[in-house]
């Protein structure tokens, strides 16, 4: 896949949408392609947050530990950006990603995401969108669960 | 030190001055001769006395002289020649005597000139031997530059001076005298005359150039001023940028050069008034030798060859004299440098010298307990570190030193490392106070590692070993050229009063790490990197440098085995995607096309880098292969993109980290390039354009910058040039690149890349770390984990050791205490830059290394917190300077006292 073939995956994902082609241009050239065989892991829970990924192509599973061992809890498919709590918050990782299948991603370090974030403040206000949006879920199951009990 | 020069000098070289006055009084004799020469040529043969008659003629080389007390004196009654016969003679005479005095000053100038070099050498050893035995109190009030700029530039001076000590007022005063009285002897007045204008010389320019002196020292301390600051801020530059201090410096460095610059010019406009006065003086008496020499030729009172001879004495009068009073000058000038540098290095409470004196043999284990005998330490400031502190250590006791900020642990430690001197009280061994055994007691029995830590800008393997070069042991044979050499090293080291320790001998003390030999130093040298945790540090920077193959043979007879290996290794692993292998036949996506055009390591800079493109051969292989233009406009795409992608970017960014084909400073410059070449058809572009196009081609690689920019047609095109560079490499490249080779080790690249023989992929972000481990494994298989420890070693730490981490240093300056095996461990903080669990870690290790083989040295450790003196027998706590507790760890942990307060 080409850098071109990239940037047009990225313009698709709702986070990147807003930002013009060349500045995914940049984005995508200084990032780092990245290539995983099925089962591998991506990153673990409890890591340093050092990246986010945009996912190419393949699947990856989130799992988060628990103590009868980790349960998935999400499933990222291609166009999905994973990654991306840990190197807003300065927090560690909140779940382990491993890829489902051979997995084709772009590797946003901490810091040019960052910067991004800086020069564009339309990406950003997309990024608290989605932020908001996944509060506004996490709320919902909460009550949800909170209620069922 | 000697306070006068003169006698510094004397008793140096008093047999050397004498002899040189024998030389030169010697002289004096051929010198006076030439004098009288040219009356003899002018008046007789020239102006024809005594050759009235035709065929007339006179005994030549009858010397009889008029020497003065002496009287008539006859050597030889001479040959018969007449008028022509005799110039011709005289003449050669003449020459012969110009000869000889030439041959003579050439001797003397010589003679002098070793002399003074010997001396200097002698006085900058005196003076750096002083450094080595001064007091540890002294390093606190001087900086290291100006010690250095004395040493190497306020005596050199000296050395010039040294020769013509004695020698130039005898031989010029000799010389002056020499003309005067022959002036006197030709005639009384006009010598009168030279006479009273050398005593006004000799009265009123040395009078002037006081005011030199004066100038001359301040010159002097304001220039060691200058090195010190200069010095200083070298050592902070840290500091001067993190506080936006460099404009201070700035004005600081202006104000001193100012002054500098007043003080110089002031000496220049005295120096050449001085001069201008003395050459008037001197000017002066050829004026009145004309007039009133000219008046008494008239008057018939004195002959022509007499004033032409007086003429030409008194222009031998005027250089002596003007020499004699520059030497007066050059005397009080020295004088004061003398003193100056002489006065910074006699200091108070010198090491005496048998302190440090040379020992071979190694002294026997010290078996006597350290103690301090009611010892106080005072800081600079007058404020007590210790106060009457009295405690014993035994052979073969761990000790804890537990301090609060103010406890004074750590002047007890350097007390114990006599870097810290007792203000009263004493250290001791047994009965011998501390400070009276020679260091090759100390220096070889104890040890001390603290956090401050000294490295010379050398080997890692030097700085470790630096522990054990206490004396040489072996005596090396030279034959032939280097004999020779050896020999004047020896007799000129002997002539200077330097020592003659050969410095090429071996100075490593290999018993004292348990080793026999270099062959199994190794092993003692890997056990305590080991034991400090560094080994993996060093095999890191191992794996990144490339091998000195005189050194570590092994490595490159095993290469072809070790990426075997690692093949066999990664397919079983199921990890062959992780590396890509270089193979001669193939295109290698991973790397650049440069790199697979070249399939080498450039071994010089001919083929380096951007030179590559540039170069005139590699350009004409490009083209045979039909490449130059699609690499040209392979780069014209890759500048677009850079540019594109780039342009609007501040140069600082941190995005130009991923640009590998130009920096953020080139951008522009391929801006216009681009805009200027843009519609020009590839015929009409100059060679340095297309270079600078064509050389972004061969950064480019396919899957990290994905331009898609590669074809299969493409690649195999740069295979067959790769083949076709190599068929016809002209003789001059034969040595600028080494060609990849599947069965040879490449001497210009790392040992990673060696091992690897490919490139790792570039999208498995792991790979490198992944690799790195197997690496490591297949090095320990095949038993060449030793080996790339060494080359490790040979990394340089660069100065001060700023190459390595703060937390490296430490654990460099542990492992070089480790490794004497001392009777006395001590340890002052040593691991302040590691966090506590390495901290802890390496307490244990190095407790452990240090008994290793029923050794049981005694330990004493500052530590850095009160949980680590668990590990010890016996845990010493200080407060305020005062040993506060001292007990097991159970006892003081149950008692209620400070240590119980400290670790809560």
């Amino acid at each position: 896949m080409l850098l071109k073939d990239e940037v047009g995956m990225l313009q698709r994902i709702p986070l990147f949408s807003g930002i013009e082609s060349t500045k995914l241009k940049l984005l995508a050239f200084t990032s780092d392609r990245v290539s995983y065989s099925a089962g591998q892991i991506l990153f673990r829970q409890g890591d340093e947050g050092d990246a986010a990924y945009v996912i190419l192509s393949g699947r990856a599973d989130i799992l988060v530990d628990s103590d009868s061992g980790p349960i998935k809890v999400a499933e990222m498919v291609p166009n999905s950006i994973v990654g991306e709590i840990a190197i807003l918050c300065n927090s560690s990782r909140t779940a382990t990603v491993r890829a489902a299948s051979p997995l084709e991603a772009l590797r946003i370090s901490k810091d040019h995401f960052l910067r991004l974030m800086k020069e564009y403040p339309e990406m950003t206000i997309e990024i608290l969108r989605v932020l908001a949006d996944r509060l506004s879920h996490t709320t919902a199951d909460l009550i949800d669960a909170r209620s069922a009990k | 030190m000697e306070p006068s020069l003169a006698r510094y000098i004397w008793t140096h070289t008093k047999k050397q001055q004498l002899w040189i006055l024998m030389i030169v009084v010697l002289s004096m004799i051929p010198y006076f001769m030439s004098f009288d020469l040219p009356k003899l040529i002018v008046n007789g043969p020239i102006q024809g006395r005594g050759f009235e008659q035709p065929g007339a003629t006179l005994p030549f080389m009858r010397l009889h002289y008029n020497l003065p007390f002496i009287g008539e004196v006859q050597f030889f009654s001479g040959f018969q020649l007449d008028r022509k016969e005799t110039l011709f003679a005289l003449s050669v005479v003449f020459l012969l005597l110009v000869i000889i005095n030439g041959l003579f000053k050439l001797y003397i100038n010589t003679y002098k000139g070793r002399l003074g070099e010997r001396m200097l050498r002698r006085i900058r050893f005196d003076l750096v031997d002083r450094v080595l035995r001064f007091p540890p109190v002294y390093f606190k009030r001087v900086k290291s530059a100006e010690v250095a700029t004395m040493v190497k530039d306020e005596v050199e001076p000296l050395g010039g001076f040294i020769g013509d000590a004695f020698l130039q007022p005898v031989l010029l005063g000799g010389q002056a005298l020499t003309a005067m009285l022959f002036i006197m002897v030709q005639n009384v007045w006009l010598g009168m005359i030279a006479v009273v204008i050398v005593v006004i010389q000799i009265v009123l320019i040395p009078r002037m150039r006081r005011r030199l002196i004066v100038l001359g020292r301040e010159r002097q301390l304001t220039a060691r001023a200058l090195s010190g600051r200069v010095g200083e801020i070298v050592d902070g530059i840290g500091a001067v940028h993190v506080h936006d201090t460099s404009n201070y410096e700035r004005a600081d460095i202006a104000a001193r050069l100012g002054l500098i610059f007043k003080i110089r010019f002031d000496l220049y406009q005295w120096k050449f008034m001085v001069k201008f006065l003395n050459n008037f003086l001197a000017q002066l008496t050829p004026f009145l030798f004309y007039m009133i020499g000219g008046y008494l030729v008239i008057q018939g009172r004195l002959d022509v060859g007499q004033l032409v001879a007086v003429i030409g004495a008194y222009k031998d009068l005027p250089g002596p004299m003007k020499e004699l009073i520059d030497w007066d000058q050059a005397r009080q000038d020295v004088q004061v440098k003398y003193q100056q540098v002489v006065e910074q290095f006699t200091v108070d409470g010198l090491i005496a010298p048998r302190i440090g004196a040379l020992t071979i043999d190694n002294p026997d284990p010290m078996t006597n307990p350290l103690s301090a005998i009611g010892l106080s330490i005072a800081d600079d400031g007058g404020a007590m570190l210790l106060d009457r502190i009295s405690l014993q250590v035994k052979p073969g006791e761990t000790v804890a030193l537990v301090s609060t900020a103010t406890g004074g642990a750590e002047a007890l430690a350097e007390a114990f490392a006599r870097l810290n001197w007792p203000d009263s009280g004493r250290v001791a061994s047994g009965a011998d106070d501390l400070l009276e055994l020679p260091e090759a007691v100390t220096g070889r029995r104890m040890s001390y590692a603290s956090s401050d830590v000294f490295l010379l800008q050398a080997s890692l393997r030097d700085n470790l070993l630096y522990g054990l070069k206490h004396a040489p042991l072996t005596s090396v044979t030279y034959d032939g050229a280097a004999a020779d050499q050896h020999r004047w090293n020896i007799h000129e080291a002997r002539r200077s009063g330097n020592p003659e320790l050969d410095i090429h001998s071996d100075w490593i003390d290999y018993a004292s790490t348990g080793a026999t030999g270099p062959h199994d130093l190794f092993e003692a040298v890997r056990r305590v990197l080991d034991a400090v945790v560094l080994s993996r540090d060093i095999l890191d920077l191992g794996l990144r440098s490339s091998a000195d193959l005189t050194r570590h043979t092994e490595l490159a007879r095993r290469i072809v085995e070790l990426r075997a290996a690692l093949r066999t290794r990664l397919e079983q692993e199921g990890l062959s995607g992780l590396v890509v292998p270089f193979e001669p036949g193939a295109y290698n996506k991973e790397a650049t096309i440069g790199q697979n055009l070249l399939f080498g390591a450039a071994a010089g800079p001919e083929l380096a880098d951007r030179a590559l493109a540039a170069n005139p051969y590699f350009a004409s292989v490009l083209k045979q292969a039909g490449l130059d233009r699609t690499l040209y406009e392979m780069g014209m795409e890759i500048a677009k993109q850079a540019i594109e992608l780039f342009a609007d970017l501040p140069p600082d960014h941190q995005f130009f980290q991923q640009l590998a084909f130009m920096s953020a400073e080139e951008i522009p410059a391929y801006e216009t390039l681009l805009q200027r070449l843009k519609n020009r058809p590839h015929e009409a572009v100059s060679e340095n354009d297309r270079a600078m196009i064509v050389t972004l081609s061969f950064a480019y690689i396919e899957p990290r910058h994905r331009f898609g920019l590669l074809s299969d047609e493409l690649m195999s095109k740069i295979v067959a040039a790769r083949n076709r560079f190599y068929e016809n490499l002209p003789p001059e490249l034969q040595n600028a690149i080494e060609r990849y080779d599947p069965a040879k080790y490449i001497a210009a690249a790392t040992v990673m890349d060696n091992v690897l023989f490919g490139r790792v992929g570039n999208n498995h972000p792991d790979a490198p770390d992944r690799i790195r481990s197997i690496v490591y494994d297949i090095l320990d298989e095949l038993g060449l984990y030793a080996e790339l420890l060494d080359v490790g070693l040979d990394f340089n730490v660069g100065s001060g050791g700023r190459r390595l981490t703060g937390g490296q240093r430490q654990k460099l300056d542990v492992a070089r205490a480790l490794l004497k095996r001392p009777d006395f461990l001590i340890l002052n903080r040593p691991l302040s830059a590691l966090d506590q669990r390495m901290q802890d870690k390496v307490l244990r290790n190095v407790l452990e290394e240090a008994r290793r083989d029923g050794h049981s040295p005694a330990i004493v450790w500052v530590v850095t917190s009160p949980a680590m003196a668990m590990m010890f027998d016996r845990v010493i706590v200080f407060d305020s300077g005062q040993l506060v507790e001292d007990g097991t760890h159970e006892t003081l942990l149950a008692g209620n006292g400070i240590f119980k307060e400290l670790l809560s």
